[in-house]
């Protein structure tokens, strides 16, 4: 794919919330990551699983977006997140736990299905998100 | 056992199906632990079906097992088998065992039943005389028709003789057919099953029984029965008439009596035939002491069948609870198979009332009888017979005593289609399943009010058809109905975004030839915007494009609906490493392929292990180290063992006739065949199959979704079995196939269930849902009744002909390769988190515990050899 083609993909700017400063920190080029699947990035100790939407000419808001949640799986203690299916519950896009197929909201890290497990040990069971920009075709994720 | 300070202790003695029941509805009430109950059973044994002994043959222990065996494990349970009362004292309150144990009592129940009667016939002691009444009287007439066949000549028949043509002595002769022995039944009377049919119904019935091969005397006394001179065994019947039958076998099935000699020697009242005399409470004279079951003369006489048993059981946990139940009477309505015949009958089936009207259809041609016994008005249903065909009789009996709709009631006799018998609205009070005493209403309630929107769930709410089964039809119709009326429509949607069930969207995709999620979520889901798919409907649209052969399944978008174990064709383990099977053929593996896997195991540091389908998994490997470890094992020639698939995993075999001095033919060399044959194909679940090379069954072939085992004419195949929480044997589904017709039937025994089976469902709950049954996937599969199987055939030669090894196929293409990173910034560096143990010579993952207290031996990099 030549850089024509990344900055075309480049989609628009994604700000999540946050407390306090954020340092941003790059991850990888756009097109590094398959779309409608996950992809996990280390940033020191700190695992984030990144996820980029398909491109989807009926839902312009979510389309090609690239969203950042943690990696750590508070159902099973596994860094796994980033390895879930991808998907939407009534509109909200949603990644699935591989272990125990837990649901949860890429928008808030909110767990939406729990399927009738307990988080592992005392980890809460919605997951922590991390605000993602795009520029110049490179994933950029923003860490507290 | 729990602490029993404050509650009472309840004896019970017997551990037939009574005492099961009784234990069973005192548990399910007893809430606040009221009573301890201690179950004292004579058989070595707990309580099984013994209304369904010939089923052992077939299916086993497990066959005839009654209830959730987790009843015997309840802490206010305590179940002694093999441990026989010898008395009672009423007076100290006390029983005592065969042990000489003494065992005191609050309330005590008799659950004794019967013991099967053995008439005076001169040479009822003989060597090979049987009765039929418990599993061990089951078991030694096997081995009994065993050594006789054994001691024949090849092809000389064992020749076994029933007296006895009442319903046990049909089953007694369905069993000695399924032991393949010749079978005649002697009856003293006019007809078969005289208690239950009239005299044309028992005529049907023994045209019918005689179509299976089972000789009918009726009319017959037998006034001695003969040695053989020679063994000393028994072997001729002589009858009154002067007739005479030469015999291998004899089962005396006359009758049962009353095992009441405790009741006898308490003191207690014994009925004119035998019996403990109980009120309708089933208390006997003695107000601790209650009776229930065979050994209960209520009413003036003992009952011989399970259900009023069933119902006095509940009278009397209804009355320890402090309830005021009373037994309403005897239904003694029967419906059951014997020998593949249907036989029913209900009321008052020989049409004894005054004036009582009978109406008859009959077809001696197809041998179907049927009866129904009307008061003089021709409009109260009093009883009816059926024969051949008991279709009516799930609907009809619940009418008992109540005016049938319609002016012509020979309507409801004619055959299904021929008639248009006016629909039936039971009343709320009918009684629906006379098993578990469940009415009409109780059902309608489970739907209306506790929200039951299937059978299965209205089963466990009521327990409706939860024993024999028989009024199963008449409960779906009830629910059907009622869940119509309450407008609730049962939906078979996949998720929010298909409206379509698993088998609808595969014929919808097939149909529409469609080859992509975007095209078919499309052109078939739901009308939603921003609807992408979801965690379930991606792995069935998966699934359904995989098994209509669409190419690798990580080429394209089928990348994206895979679930992780696909994506990186490995089974996902609880730390976020994987495991790695490859295929090693019906468990068949070299020396040099065993070096291979040990030597890989060992650079890589994999824990091993041998699974239950005869094949080594290596665990513990990173999502980065999968591509380096499977470049090894395909250079050594090792392929994908779909270990990590909704597909066929093994073919377990034996050893079979190249090695085993018993096999009968190559089990293994049939298990190889058929798992290069089905590698590969992606199904609604997991399917794993099993060949033995003889009928000691050593691979376990019927615990498998599909068993083969060989006989000497060639191959049974059985289907449904799997193991799992809720174990299943497979059924027999054809007899001594050739290697050719083996193929043939699996081929189009999976294709069919891969087409129509529903999301996660394994082949025995889909067998259970076609229609008919297995004998509905037989039509289909072996008798091709839906022009279907051209196609089927057609399907499986393009899956074995399109097959490609998947994990060859990634090796060779660097943009699938690429997926194998472990982090997209450091794509070669191992997850930080891992922590590992040694235990027994191999790595594991640590716990929680272990990470804490810094025992870990190993983080996730190990020293790789290059």
């Amino acid at each position: 794919m030549s850089s024509d083609d990344v900055s075309e993909a480049q989609a628009p700017g994604t700000t999540l919330v946050s407390d306090g400063p954020v340092r941003w920190e790059r991850a990888c080029l756009l097109t590094d990551l398959f779309p409608e699947r996950g992809a996990a990035a280390l940033f020191g100790d700190v695992q984030v699983a990144l996820f980029r939407l398909a491109e989807d000419p009926a839902d312009p808001v979510q389309a090609g977006q690239v969203y950042a949640v943690q990696n750590l799986d508070p159902f099973s203690g596994a860094h796994v997140m980033s390895r879930g299916i991808v998907g939407t519950r009534a509109g909200v896009p949603t990644v699935a736990a591989p272990v125990y197929k837990q649901v949860f909201s890429l928008l808030t890290g909110e767990c939406l299905v729990a399927a009738d497990k307990t988080p592992k040990g005392d980890l809460p069971a919605d997951l922590v998100t991390y605000p993602v920009e795009i520029r110049d075709g490179v994933v950029h994720v923003g860490l507290p | 056992m729990v602490n029993s300070g404050g509650s009472q202790h309840l004896v019970v003695i017997g551990g037939g199906m009574v005492a099961q029941r009784l234990v069973e509805a005192l548990r399910a009430r007893d809430d606040a632990g009221r009573y301890h109950v201690t179950v004292f059973a004579e058989e070595p044994r707990a309580p099984y079906d013994r209304v369904g002994l010939t089923r052992w043959f077939e299916d086993g222990p497990e066959g005839i097992a009654l209830g959730d065996p987790a009843l015997w494990a309840d802490p206010y349970v305590t179940l002694h088998t093999d441990r026989k009362i010898e008395s009672i004292d009423r007076e100290a309150k006390t029983v005592t065992d065969r042990l000489g144990h003494v065992h005191a009592y609050d309330e005590l129940v008799l659950a004794t039943g019967s013991s099967a009667a053995m008439p005076p016939i001169p040479g009822n002691d003989l060597p090979g005389v049987f009765v039929y009444r418990t599993i061990d009287d089951v078991a030694a007439l096997r081995g009994w028709v065993e050594q006789k066949r054994k001691s024949y000549p090849e092809g000389k028949p064992v020749r076994g003789a029933v007296i006895g043509g009442g319903l046990l002595g049909l089953e007694a002769a369905g069993a000695l057919t399924a032991l393949d022995a010749q079978a005649t039944v002697i009856e003293f009377g006019t007809h078969l099953m005289g208690v239950q049919v009239d005299l044309g119904g028992g005529q049907a019935l023994k045209r019918l029984i005689n179509g299976k091969g089972i000789g009918v005397r009726a009319e017959t006394a037998t006034s001695q029965m003969k040695p053989h001179r020679r063994t000393g065994h028994v072997g001729r019947l002589d009858f009154a008439d002067g007739g005479r039958l030469d015999v291998d076998v004899v089962v005396v099935a006359t009758g049962v009596r009353p095992r009441d000699e405790l009741a006898r020697a308490a003191g207690l009242p014994v009925g004119e035939r035998g019996g403990a005399v109980v009120d309708l409470s089933c208390r006997t004279e003695d107000p601790h002491i209650w009776a229930v079951g065979e050994v209960a003369c209520i009413e003036g006489r003992c009952i011989g069948l399970v259900a009023p048993g069933n119902t006095m059981a509940e009278v009397v946990v209804d009355r320890l609870l402090g309830g005021l139940a009373e037994f309403p009477g005897a239904d003694t309505a029967t419906k059951l198979k014997l020998s593949g015949v249907d036989v029913a009958s209900f009321g008052d089936a020989h049409a004894r009332t005054e004036d009582a009207v009978e109406v008859v259809w009959a077809d001696p041609v197809a041998g179907v009888y049927k009866k129904l016994v009307l008061s003089d008005d021709a409009r109260t249903l009093l009883g009816g017979v059926f024969v051949g065909d008991a279709g009516p009789y799930a609907s009809l009996r619940p009418m008992l005593g109540a005016e049938l709709p319609g002016d012509d009631p020979s309507a409801f006799l004619l055959p299904e289609g021929g008639g248009g018998a006016p629909n039936l609205e039971l009343p709320d009070e009918a009684n629906v399943c006379s098993c578990n005493n469940v009415s009409a209403g109780a059902i309608r309630g489970a739907v209306t009010e506790h929200q039951c929107t299937d059978v299965p769930g209205v089963k466990a709410c009521t327990r409706a058809g939860t024993t024999c089964g028989a009024c199963l039809p008449l409960v779906k119709k009830l629910v059907d109905t009622e869940l119509e009326r309450a407008g609730i429509e049962v939906s078979t949607a996949l998720c929010e975004h298909f409206d379509m069930s698993r088998a609808q969207l595969f014929d919808a995709v097939r149909v529409a030839d469609l080859h992509s999620f975007s095209d078919i979520v499309a052109r078939f889901g739901t009308p939603v915007v921003g609807s992408r798919g979801c965690d379930i409907c991606k792995p069935v649209v998966a699934s359904v494009l995989a098994s209509l052969g669409n190419g690798h399944i990580l080429a394209g978008e089928q990348s994206t609906l895979q679930d992780t174990n696909d994506h990186m064709l490995a089974n996902l383990q609880k730390d976020g490493t994987y495991s790695v099977v490859p295929r090693m053929p019906g468990g068949e593996v070299t020396p040099e392929g065993l070096i291979v896997v040990g030597q890989v195991a060992k650079d890589f540091g994999l824990y091993t292990k041998i699974t239950g389908g005869q094949r080594i998994d290596m665990f513990g490997a990173r999502v980065e180290q999968l591509p380096d470890i499977w470049r090894r094992l395909v250079d050594a020639g090792f392929e994908s063992g779909h270990a990590y698939g909704k597909s066929l995993r093994t073919v377990k075999s034996c050893v079979g006739s190249t090695w085993c001095r018993y096999g009968v033919q190559d089990s293994v060399g049939m298990a190889v065949e058929l798992e290069l044959r089905y590698r590969g194909l992606r199904s609604p679940h997991k399917l794993k199959m099993g060949v033995s090379g003889c009928a000691r069954e050593c691979a376990e072939a019927r615990g498998k979704d599909v068993g083969v085992i060989a006989t000497d004419k060639g191959w049974n195949i059985y289907v449904g079995g799997n193991g799992g929480q809720t174990p299943r044997h497979a059924k027999l589904l054809a007899e001594d196939l050739t290697s050719e017709e083996l193929l043939r039937t699996i081929d189009r025994f999976l294709m069919y269930y891969v087409r129509t089976a529903d999301r996660l469902q394994r082949t025995a709950p889909w067998i259970e849902e076609v229609d008919g049954g297995l004998e509905g996937v037989r039509e289909v599969i072996m008798e091709d009744s839906l022009g279907i199987c051209a196609d089927l055939d057609a399907a499986m030669a393009r899956h074995v002909e399109n097959y490609e090894d998947e994990w060859k196929a990634v090796l060779e293409d660097p943009e699938k390769l690429r997926r194998f990173s472990s982090f997209v910034n450091a794509p070669k560096d191992a997850d930080p988190s891992l922590a590992y143990v040694e235990e027994r010579g191999q790595r594991r993952p640590a716990t929680a515990e272990e990470r804490a207290s810094g025992v870990v031996i190993a983080g996730p990099k190990l020293e790789v050899r290059a």
